[in-house]
Order: structure tokens, then C-alpha cells, then sequence
């Protein structure tokens, strides 16, 4: 459809271009914003291969909360762009060598193969098998392959989440001795009789208050 | 609600040109409901301060919002010399234009939808955990300490509720069994109510069954939307008004309104998750006579109200409190409880 | 309940994952204390012995998740050379831990779940079961190098392992995505099943996911010439650390590059072959040179282990039964006799501060006879002197190479042991011959058992009655694959 094919080029054009003005963005905070908006086009193009759960998915995490924290991150730093920037000259030529290295390979391999078997792909495609039973939209679809035979690599990636969360605290987590924490179930529990001490004063009486009395 | 077969360029002008004229109808329509809301809301916290409010433009002071519109728009924007001036004037409107685009998947009555988005709940979660864009920019291209810190709260504090709203949501969810609005609106017709034989009551909806739900979404909901007691984001007392201090005019009016359509889409949330949407309270042949978008509307000022009683009420959370009650009271307690719905569902043979 | 008996294979994985939680819970809600954080330690020793027990209840080839995880004899044997390296990494870090007042309760959480990373390496029949079983135990482990937060060293450790192991997972994933475009499945038969074609030996696209796939392993068991890692690794750690390091994750990546070449890529044992010999060639050379400058034990450690993956690799590089045997034998034995010289080394300790410089090392049988022998015995079994454990190991990958007709490689591995006994047997003189400096603290209990029972596994594997199960249940395990 032209419709779709317009709104691929919309979509996919304005990824890329987003892709690189988060690279070249001499702000980092541009930077984050421009890596949001890639984020944004990206599920667009879910959308339009008709994964709309996973389109939803991919903002609701990506944009919502893994970008938030990087820009609170980015603005929280306030990185040095300028000796960044420096290194980055400098290890130009290494960089770009590997990624050209990667790029020939990828050209070599992938190449190849689409000229030599273009016919193979095209009959490929053909061959997907037309989808069959009830018609489940993708969320239902998503959730029947996930716990049943990919059940696995699911329990298999929380137990992974679960090593980057410990991780996390047993890197960063300092018990500080000496801090007055408020106790809410503390405050909550106090009742006046715990908390009030009736005196009956004779005149000319000096009275120590208990609390000083402790210490 | 439109032609969705395409076969000439006449067909994608009609539904352009419907899609179009359906979105400025409901926007409109929004947006004059919001003005009255907002006055409302004044009334309100003016009420319960024992003050008149506005009372000056139009009978009853009607058409005060109106007047505030106008004073903003013909005011003159300042920018601050130092600001990072298109972030500035971007999120303002990054606000206001992620706040209304909620709406198009908002169903107010029967069929009565822009886009009956089969995900649609993931959407509108989507587009509501964006809100804090805004907040952010404006905070940071202000350069100036008092908005920074107060966007760094909100980007905390909303990030902190989202994943307990991201709970409630599951657990509306697995009693439907689907993301789409209409479909959460409709499993709403048979519940308890049903169950005792009271049909198509007050008693169906869902905000029975999972009442404790309904009450963290709620709260929740205050603190996403940083509406008072969780409004520490532009506490005056501490930050003079927060993220918003630098900002005047019509960027100002665009934050301004941002946060009314956000907190009135949060409204419309509970009422499509929790009051049944556009369905009746009682199944009596007056009532089911009355159309579908009057109830959604009712229904939603009604949540609006008690939205605008508690801003009048409760005393402002201290930070630490409130990230404890997100983090340590919500959380435990939303996560629990997706739990013992989908155990009571699946063990008692109730899925959908 | 019986439509759970379908997981039966899986409870050894069960049991680790389920432990670790648990453990976790523990320690949280626990006060905390030094002794909670021991018993913790203990209770996680007990949970890995109980998933061995479990391993060892389970018979045949069973495959489960449409062939995701598989547990066949390999899988077995190799599963209990991990949980039994992994307890007694986890025994020997007791002592210095609660010495230093540094036990916490996460760090035999994190091994536990290491360890559950490493069995579904070793089970791992999908490429994606095969990521996220490496990616769970790497996850783990930078964070276990890093532990001792405050000390600059353990930290520079885990973030450098952390880098280079990114840098690693992204080649294999690299790699993993040209073998998915390649077979169009992730299944390991699937993948053999297209490997094995007319012509696929030919295809770029097979040959450069095979060569990413293997780089991404042999960083893992710190092949040259991906071992950089390595050195500033085992240096920085915590030396109950580095002790686990050298041992179960070397064996889990190992078990799961063999599963690979062997059962994965069949079809094309010419093209894969080539790598292993050179990464097989490369290892003992810079193993065997590099080591003898070093004076830190702790990196004569690290050179020695990347020497010893070599050896390893020279039996795989056989591509027989026999060669996978002998790698089987040779990994069992590698783990008693490094955990067995970690022993010693973290006995080495005066003050309370551990000492880690070789030349510290001097008289200890004059101070200390019972060390300094097991030291000996440990070094001279590394070093492949019959009739140590060592030799057998060796003797066993070289033969399994000869057979194969690879002999310039068995060659150079006769000989990079002999450069490679210079290092070794130069701590036995410095022990046995030089003047005495100050002795050492008494060694601790635990660490003292470890190496008594090290010691006498090393000495005793000549007897047939030790020997004889091992090389057995090694044949067997090797069989499965082919």
C-alpha cells in the first residue's frame, strides 16, 4: 500500500536520522533526546509491521523508563564533551578500521547470498506459512509462545535481571552507621501514654525531663 | 467507526477528512469540558476555604478560564538568556500534545472512539509515562537550580508510580483479558452485582471487586499527575514553582494545560477501569435512556471532584514519605495482589 | 503434579535457582551478621551438593522445551565437575573471608546463580539458551570480581572483565545472528542439520557465524588471543575469587565449546578444526612463556590456566571420542589441582594481610613441610610430571591428538610443557632449597582440608581404583556426543 510504504520512509527515514544526531549531538542531553525520538520512530515501524503490543512495549520501557533514567543520568553527570570528544579523535582510525572490517564482512556474507539466492528469498517468503487456527491478535499470541515453549529463555532472562539487580545493590548499597531514619510503624504506634509524662508540680520543684534522664 | 477498505485516493481523503473532523470535535470538546473543570476546580478548593473563587467574569464567574486563555495568550514569553532555547519552547509543548494525544483512544461512549486500538490501555500507559518529558526538558533548559531540582523530583516521583499504576492496570487486565478500552468497558456489565441480582448495576463495575486497587490506582494517580499532596515537583514552600519558574505566557498556558488534560485522562482511566465508562449505575429505563457520553462525562467529574477535594485537604507529602509509600507500601502491595487475582482466577476457574 | 514430572531433567537447575532465592530471602531479612553471612555460605555449599545429587539421579538423553536444554551423560559428568569446582571455590573462600570480616551473604548467592548460568551452559542446546546461560554466569561473576567494593583493585577487576566480557558477548551474538540467518532456526539440529549440506563448508555466512561464535567462547575460557582479561583479572579479584574463576566457569564454557564443534558443527570439523589448533597452539605458547617473568602467584595463576585451557583445547582439537575424553578428564582434573594450589595460595597470609609474591614462597618446608609438600605436588602435577593426576590429563589430549594425526600440534604441546615446567618446578626449588623468610600464619582448617584432599586426588589418580570410574564415566560421557 502507498499509504504504508510512505509512512515506512516517514518512520524509518527520521530513525536514522535521529540515529545519527545522537552521535553527533555536541550536547549530551540533545543527545538523549534525539536517541528518545529514534526510540519513538522505531515503534512506529512496529506499528506499521502490525506488532502494536510490542510497538507499545518498546515505549513504554525504552522511552518511558530506560530514557528517563539516562537523561536524568546525562543531566545529573554533566559529562565533559570536550576531553571525550578528544578521545574520540584519537581513536578515530581504529574505530572506523574495525567497523569497516565489520561492514566489508557483513557485505561479503550478506551480499552474496541476496544476489545469489534472491530467488531463494522471494520463495521463502512465499513459503511462510499462512497463519493458521483462530486468529489471536499479537499480544495473545506473544503470551501463548512466551510461557509455553519459550518458558526457558523467560525464567532464564528474570534470572538474569534478578543477578543485574543484586548486582546492583551489592556494588552501591552502603549501610551508614549513625543516620536517624524515620520509623513510620514507630510514629504510628506512639500513643500519649507512651509519649506524654503527667507531673504534678509543688511550687519551686525542679524537674529533670526523662529523656535527659537516660543519657 | 470508518471505512477501513481502501480503494481509490477518494477513500483516503474521506477518512482523512473523518479522522480529522472526529479528532477536532472531541478535542474541542475537551478542551471547553477542561475549561469548566478547571473552574471547578477553584470553586472547590475555594469552598472548602470558606471563599467565593473566581466570581467575577461572566454569571457565577463561568467564563473565568476563558479570561485567563486570553490574559496568557496576549502576554509577552520570556526566555531566559541562558536557557537552551528550543528544548525550552519544546516542552511545553511536548506536555500538552502528548497529554491530548491519550485521547484518542479514550472511548466516551458505546463505538464512541477515535481509534479502538486493540492495546489500546498499553497505549494510553505509554503516552502517560511520557507526561515526564516535558517536565524534564523544562526543568534542565531553564538552567536555573530551582526548576532542575524540581524536575528531577518529577522524573523520580513518576517513574515511582508508574510501576504501581503498571500493576493496578495488570490486574484490570487479567479480569477482562484484553487491552482494548471498549472491551474493559463492556466486562463491566456482569460482575458482583450480576452475581447477587443486581444486573448491569454500580455493583458490576470493578471498582468492587478490586477495591484496594482502586484506591492505590487513585492515589497513584495524584502522584502521577502531580496533583496535591504529591505536587513536590513545583512545591512553592521549597522550589518556588518548581520546573515551571522561568516560564510565562503561552508555553506557560501549554504546561498548564498539559497537566489538566493529563489529570483529566487520569480521570477518565479510572472511570473506563474501575466505574464502568459510559455504562449506567442502575438498570432502570431512565437511566439506560440517557446517552453513554453524558454517564462517561458525570463519571469523570465525579473523579474530578474528589480529585479537587483532596488538593483542598491533605497536606503536602514530604519527599522521602512519598517515595516510601510508591516504593515500599504500593509496590509490595499492588504486586501481591496481581498475584492473588490471577492465583483466584486460575485456581477458582474464572479466567476469561 | 505429574504434568510437572515433564521437568524432572531440569531439577538440578531448579534446585540452584530456587536455592539461590531462597538464600537471598535469607539474607535479607536475616540481621546483619558475620556468622548469618557463614551460615548462608554453608547452606549454599549444601544447596550445590543437593543439584549434584539431583544431576546424578537423571539417566539417558532427555530433552525438554523443544530441544532447548538437553541433559545427556556429557552434560552430567560436566555438571558435576562444575557444582563440585563451584563448592569447593566456595569452601575454600570461607576462611579468608571471615578472617577479613568480609563474608557477605551475596557473594554465595551470586555463586548459586553462577552456577545455575553455567548448567544451562552446559545444557544449552539453542543458541538462545546458549546466550542466556553465558550471559547469566558472566553477569554474576563481574559482579563477584567486584565485590571487595572498597578495594580500587577488585574494582578496576570487575570493570575490566566487565568491558572485555561485553565486548565478548557481542561477537557471539554477532556470531549467533549469522548462524540464525544461516539456518534460519536456533536449534542446534537445526543448525547441524544445514552445516552438514553439500557446500556449507562454502558459505561465508556458516564460516563467519562459526569464527564469532567460537571468539566469543574462547574469551570466556581465556583462549589466546583472547586472554588479555585474564592476568589483571585473577590479580584483582579477591583471591577466593579468582580461585572460583579459574575453575567451574572454565569448565561450563568448555563443555559448551565442545558441545558446539562437536554436535553443532559436525558438518564442518575442517573449518573449525583449523581455529582450535591455532587457538590450542597459541594458548600453550603465551601460556608457557609469559609466566615465567611474572612474580605475582596470582598471575602465574592466570598464565598457567590459559596454558592449561591450550592443552585442553588440543584434545577437542582431535574432534574423537577419545579427544573429548580426554578434555573431559583433563577439565575434571585442572579444577582439583587449581583449586588445590588456591588452597595454598590463600594460606599464604601473615598479619592477616594476604601475600601474594612468589618469591615469598622461599623455605616454606622449612616453616611449613605439610604446605609446602602439597604445593609441590600441585606444581609438579600442572607442570605433567608422572605420575601425577597432570600427566594423565596430559597424556590423554596428546594421544587423542596423535591418533588424530596431529602431530606438529601434539609436538609443540610436548614442548610448551617443558618451557612450562620451568615455572612451575622453579616454586618447588624456591620452597625446597632457598633460605627460609618468615613463616606464614598457621593455615585455617577449611583451606587445609581442601588442600589435603586436593593433594591426595593428584597423588592417588595413578591407582586404577580412583582413576578407573573417571576415565569410565569420561568415555561415556564423550560417547554421547557423537
Amino acid at each position: 500500500m502507498a499509504l504504508t510504504a510512505l509512512f515506512f520512509y516517514l518512520f524509518a527515514g527520521v530513525t536514522v536520522m535521529s540515529g545519527l544526531l545522537v552521535i553527533v549531538a555536541r550536547n549530551p542531553v540533545h543527545a538523549v533526546l534525539w536517541l528518545i525520538l529514534a526510540f519513538f520512530n522505531a515503534a512506529g515501524l512496529f506499528v506499521l509491521l502490525g506488532a502494536e503490543f510490542l510497538a507499545m512495549i518498546l515505549v513504554v520501557v525504552y522511552v518511558g523508563a530506560v530514557a528517563v533514567l539516562f537523561l536524568f543520568v546525562v543531566m545529573m553527570l554533566d559529562v565533559d564533551f570536550a576531553s571525550l570528544r578528544a578521545g574520540f579523535i584519537r581513536h578515530a582510525s581504529i574505530g572506523a578500521f574495525v567497523g569497516l572490517v565489520l561492514l566489508v564482512e557483513l557485505i561479503m556474507v550478506v551480499g552474496f547470498r541476496v544476489v545469489g539466492k534472491a530467488s531463494d528469498v522471494v520463495a521463502g517468503a512465499a513459503k511462510a506459512p499462512a497463519s493458521t487456527g483462530p486468529v489471536l491478535t499479537n499480544t495473545e499470541a506473544l503470551g501463548r509462545l512466551l510461557y509455553t515453549q519459550y518458558v526457558y529463555f523467560f525464567q532464564a532472562a528474570g534470572l538474569i535481571l534478578l543477578v543485574a539487580m543484586i548486582g546492583a545493590i551489592v556494588l552501591t548499597l552502603r549501610h551508614k552507621e549513625g543516620i536517624r531514619r524515620q520509623s513510620i510503624a514507630a510514629q504510628n504506634a506512639r500513643t500519649p501514654a507512651a509519649a506524654i509524662e503527667v507531673v504534678k508540680l509543688a511550687p519551686g520543684q525542679v524537674i529533670v525531663p526523662s529523656g535527659e534522664r537516660r543519657g | 467507526m470508518f471505512p477501513t477498505t481502501f480503494e481509490t485516493w477518494w477513500d483516503y481523503a474521506l477518512w482523512l477528512a473523518l479522522t480529522v473532523g472526529a479528532s477536532l470535535l472531541l478535542l474541542v470538546s475537551l478542551l471547553v469540558i477542561i475549561a469548566f473543570l478547571l473552574l471547578m476546580d477553584r470553586k472547590v478548593w475555594a469552598a472548602v476555604q470558606m471563599r467565593r473563587g473566581p466570581n467575577v467574569v461572566g454569571p457565577f464567574g463561568l467564563l473565568q478560564s476563558f479570561a485567563d486563555l486570553l490574559k496568557f495568550v496576549l502576554k509577552e514569553p520570556v526566555i531566559p538568556a541562558g536557557a537552551d532555547k528550543g528544548v525550552f519552547l519544546l516542552a511545553p509543548l511536548v506536555t500538552s500534545v502528548l497529554a491530548l494525544a491519550a485521547w484518542a483512544v479514550i472511548p466516551v461512549g458505546s463505538g464512541i472512539v477515535i481509534s479502538d486500538l486493540n492495546v489500546g490501555i498499553l497505549y494510553l500507559f505509554a503516552i502517560s509515562s511520557l507526561g515526564v518529558y516535558g517536565i524534564i526538558m523544562g526543568g534542565w533548559a531553564s538552567n536555573s537550580k530551582y526548576p532542575f531540582l524540581g524536575s528531577l523530583r518529577s522524573a523520580a516521583q513518576m517513574v515511582s508510580y508508574e510501576v504501581s499504576i503498571g500493576f493496578v492496570i495488570i490486574t484490570v487486565l487479567l479480569l477482562v483479558g484484553s487491552l482494548n478500552m471498549s472491551a474493559i468497558v463492556m466486562s463491566q456489565k456482569t460482575g458482583i452485582g450480576t452475581a447477587i441480582g443486581l444486573p448491569n448495576s454500580f455493583l458490576d463495575w470493578n471498582w468492587l471487586v478490586l477495591f484496594p486497587m482502586f484506591v492505590v490506582f487513585f492515589i497513584s494517580a495524584l502522584a502521577e499527575t502531580n496533583r496535591p499532596p504529591f505536587d513536590l515537583p513545583e512545591a512553592e514552600s521549597e522550589l518556588v514553582a518548581g520546573f515551571m519558574v522561568e516560564y510565562s505566557s503561552t508555553p506557560y498556558l501549554l504546561f498548564m494545560l498539559g497537566e489538566y488534560v493529563a489529570i483529566v485522562t487520569m480521570c477518565a482511566l479510572t472511570t473506563i477501569m474501575f466505574l464502568g465508562g459510559w455504562l449506567p449505575p442502575v438498570d432502570i429505563w431512565l437511566l439506560n435512556w440517557i446517552p453513554g457520553p453524558i454517564w462517561f462525562l458525570l463519571k469523570v467529574t465525579f473523579v474530578f471532584f474528589m480529585f479537587a477535594m483532596v488538593k483542598a485537604m491533605v497536606p503536602r507529602y514530604r519527599y522521602d514519605q512519598l517515595m516510601r509509600l510508591g516504593w515500599k507500601v504500593f509496590l509490595p502491595l499492588s504486586l501481591a495482589m496481581v498475584v492473588a487475582v490471577a492465583a483466584i482466577l486460575h485456581f477458582g476457574g474464572l479466567a476469561p | 503434579m505429574s504434568a510437572l514430572a515433564v521437568y524432572a531433567p531440569l531439577l538440578p537447575e531448579l534446585i540452584l535457582a530456587l536455592g539461590a532465592m531462597a538464600l537471598l530471602m535469607l539474607g535479607v531479612f536475616r540481621p546483619e551478621a558475620q556468622e548469618e553471612a557463614g551460615r548462608i555460605m554453608w547452606l549454599a555449599v549444601a544447596v550445590l551438593l543437593a543439584s549434584g545429587f539431583a544431576v546424578l539421579q537423571g539417566a539417558g538423553k532427555q530433552q525438554l522445551f523443544d530441544g532447548a536444554f538437553v541433559i545427556d551423560s556429557f552434560g552430567r559428568f560436566m555438571k558435576i565437575v562444575v557444582l563440585v569446582a563451584a563448592a569447593g571455590a566456595l569452601v575454600l573462600s570461607f576462611d579468608e573471608m571471615s578472617e577479613r570480616k568480609a563474608l557477605k551473604f551475596e557473594y554465595p548467592v551470586l555463586v548459586l546463580l553462577a552456577a545455575t548460568g553455567m548448567m544451562m551452559m552446559v545444557s544449552a542446546n539453542n543458541l538462545i539458551s546458549l546466550y542466556l546461560g553465558l550471559e547469566l554466569q558472566s553477569l554474576a561473576l563481574y559482579v563477584v570480581a567486584a565485590i571487595r567494593r572498597d578495594s580500587t583493585r577488585s574494582s578496576e577487576a570487575g570493570l575490566k572483565y566487565f568491558v572485555l566480557g561485553a565486548l565478548s558477548s557481542g561477537m557471539l551474538l554477532y556470531g549467533a545472528s549469522l548462524l540464525y540467518g544461516f539456518a534460519g532456526a536456533t536449534s542446534f539440529e537445526a543448525i547441524a542439520a544445514a552445516a552438514r549440506s553439500p557446500g556449507a563448508g562454502q558459505d561465508l555466512l556458516l564460516v563467519f557465524g562459526l569464527v564469532f561464535l567460537l571468539v566469543g567462547i574462547a574469551f570466556k575460557i581465556s583462549a589466546v588471543p583472547f586472554h588479555m582479561w585474564t592476568p589483571d583479572v585473577y590479580e584483582g579479584a579477591p583471591t577466593p575469587v579468582t580461585a572460583f574463576f579459574a575453575s567451574a566457569p572454565k569448565v561450563a564454557a568448555m563443555a559448551l565449546f565442545i558441545r558446539i564443534v562437536i554436535s553443532m558443527f559436525a558438518g564442518v570439523q575442517p573449518q573449525w578444526q583449523q581455529i582450535v589448533v591455532f587457538l590450542a597452539i597459541a594458548s600453550m605458547l603465551l601460556g608457557a612463556f609469559a609466566a615465567i617473568r611474572q612474580t605475582n602467584i596470582k598471575r602465574l595463576m592466570a598464565y598457567s590456566s590459559i596454558a592449561n585451557m591450550g592443552y585442553a583445547l588440543v584434545g577437542l582439537a582431535a574432534g574423537t571420542v577419545e579427544g573429548v575424553q580426554g578434555v573431559l578428564l583433563y577439565m575434571a582434573i585442572y579444577v582439583v589441582m587449581t583449586l588445590g594450589a588456591f588452597a595454598v595460595i590463600l594460606a599464604m597470609r601473615r598479619d592477616g594481610t594476604a601475600i601474594e609474591d612468589i618469591s615469598e614462597l622461599a623455605g616454606l618446608s622449612k616453616t611449613n613441610l605439610p604446605m609446602a609438600f602439597a604445593m609441590a605436588m600441585f606444581m609438579f602435577s600442572l607442570a605433567g610430571i608422572p605420575p601425577l593426576a597432570g600427566f594423565f590429563a596430559k597424556l590423554y589430549v596428546f594421544m587423542a591428538a596423535i591418533k588424530a594425526e596431529l602431530y606438529t600440534l601434539a609436538v609443540i604441546g610436548v614442548l610448551a610443557s617443558v618451557v612450562g615446567a620451568y615455572y612451575y618446578l622453579r616454586i618447588v626449588k624456591l620452597m625446597f632449597f632457598d633460605e627460609a623468610g618468615q613463616p606464614f600464619e598457621p593455615t585455617l582448617p577449611k583451606e587445609r582440608a581442601v588442600q589435603w584432599v586436593a593433594m591426595v586426588l593428584v597423588i592417588a589418580f595413578v591407582l586404577p581404583i580412583i582413576s578407573a570410574p573417571l576415565v569410565e564415566a569420561a568415555a561415556a560421557a564423550a560417547r554421547t556426543l557423537f
